[in-house]
């Protein structure tokens, strides 16, 4: 069975989600103080990254990665309710792209997986 | 830790030191300028061991094959040994071949290129003064067409390069040039809208991207937004006049304080470009100058709905007294 990833149109279709996303998360006060960095083509690199991840097309992110590249913004802060919301936005993200509800309810499970390593526990 | 080979010495890279602090610690280290990985002043060769992706960002893939990085955005996670990029390869000799102030702050160098080369209008340049290889970039306002580079030199406080371009060097005067680089250049459909904003001499590649657009038939609106603090920093009036003479030409200059000049409005670049009904899912942009007003503008047209790979910025960092 194919993945997410290529069932919504591979990275053309991830490119659009990035912009979106990005706007979204820089938009949310309760999350954007740890995405307003000063490079922000750096931010949407690793924004591509991560929605590729999240949509099981190829990336070459572990749950080791994941836990080394937030260690910075545990100790800013970075918490369970910040999580949650990045997988808000990220499934508003792909509702505007016309993703089913169910495939989106199916993509924030798996990324729960990650909760632990993103926060560094 | 890392440790870094140089010149036959041996040095221990602090975890998150780059290698640019590290050899400035040893007291070796090459020529820098913006010390923040956008103006490849700090171009070294890595001989042997693996580069960190972020230590290439921003290099043409050919440089990127030879090993080519910058060391003030390179932060070894292994040993690595390194070289100085090797000058003759990679550089064009010039002269100095025409000065001419244009303002209190700004003057125009015209350099002349022994050999043939090719760039874009709008790239930047690394300027060498070959007595101590200090090395600064230029943008470029001249077209590839025209016989001579033209640079805007902005006179900094104590800077020691603006001082020898604008006062010191007699015309006829050696210098080296590396590059051409930065994605700053005219590449859109011809109808798309063009939207051009900088502060300072963050006009010179503005003006030259407008003026190559014109040469290659765009036919789509061009606005171009000239900003300063006071109406000193404005330059270069007689030549946009002459631009916005052009239909598809509209061009707007503005302070934040001060007298405002006859043609000149005061407000804000964000405010003036966001409130001037731009189509921004259509257009592009380019944004050159002051660091701050260049993300906080990236920033804002991105918000406002332009994609993010539609907008070209190239801060313009001011290199540190003594570096």
């Amino acid at each position: 069975m194919s993945s997410i990833y290529e069932q919504i149109g591979g990275a053309p279709a991830v490119d659009a989600a990035v912009d979106i996303f990005y706007r979204k998360v820089l938009a949310d006060d309760r999350i954007s103080d740890f995405f307003d960095g000063t490079d922000m083509d750096a931010q949407a690199a690793k924004q591509k990254a991560f929605i590729t991840m999240a949509l099981g097309g190829p990336n070459q992110y572990t749950g080791k990665d994941m836990r080394a590249a937030h260690k910075h913004l545990v100790k800013r802060g970075l918490s369970d309710s910040h999580f949650d919301a990045v997988v808000e936005n990220l499934g508003a993200t792909l509702q505007e792209l016309g993703v089913p509800a169910a495939t989106i309810g199916t993509i924030a499970e798996s990324l729960g997986g990650l909760r632990n390593d993103v926060l560094d526990r | 830790m890392a440790r870094l080979t140089y010149r036959g010495g041996s040095f221990e890279a602090e975890d998150g030191e780059s290698v640019l602090e590290c050899l400035e610690r040893a007291g070796c280290a090459p020529p820098s300028s913006c010390r923040s990985g956008q103006c490849q002043s700090c171009l070294m060769k890595a001989t042997s061991g693996s580069l960190p992706p972020a230590a290439q960002q921003g290099l043409k893939d050919a440089w990127r094959a030879q090993g080519l990085f910058l060391a003030c955005a390179c932060r070894p996670t292994e040993d690595l040994e390194v070289a100085d990029a090797d000058g003759g390869a990679l550089e064009v000799a010039a002269t100095i071949t025409g000065r001419e102030v244009l303002s209190d702050e700004v003057v125009r160098i015209r350099l002349a290129t022994g050999s043939p080369f090719e760039y874009r209008a709008g790239q930047f340049v690394s300027v060498i003064r070959p007595s101590d290889r200090l090395t600064r970039p230029y943008s470029l306002a001249s077209l590839p067409s025209e016989p001579q580079l033209e640079l805007h030199v902005r006179r900094v406080p104590g800077g020691r390069m603006s001082a020898w371009l604008c006062d010191e060097a007699p015309i006829g005067e050696p210098v080296q040039l590396r590059g051409p680089a930065g994605e700053c250049f005219y590449l859109a459909g011809e109808e798309q809208p063009l939207v051009l904003a900088g502060t300072s001499t963050g006009l010179a590649p503005l003006v030259g991207i407008v003026r190559d657009a014109l040469d290659r038939g765009h036919r789509g609106p061009i606005a171009l937004y000239h900003g300063s603090v006071r109406a000193s920093g404005l330059y270069l009036a007689d030549e946009l006049d002459t631009l916005a003479t052009h239909p598809n030409v509209r061009v707007v200059r503005s302070v934040l304080e001060g007298p405002t000049p006859d043609g000149v409005v005061q407000e804000g670049l964000d405010a003036l470009v966001l409130g001037s009904g731009h189509d921004l899912k259509a257009a592009r942009a380019w944004l050159c100058g002051a660091p701050e007003l260049v993300r906080l503008l990236k920033k804002k047209l991105f918000l406002a709905g332009m994609p993010l790979k539609a907008i070209a910025s190239d801060p313009f960092v001011v290199a540190p007294a003594g570096a």
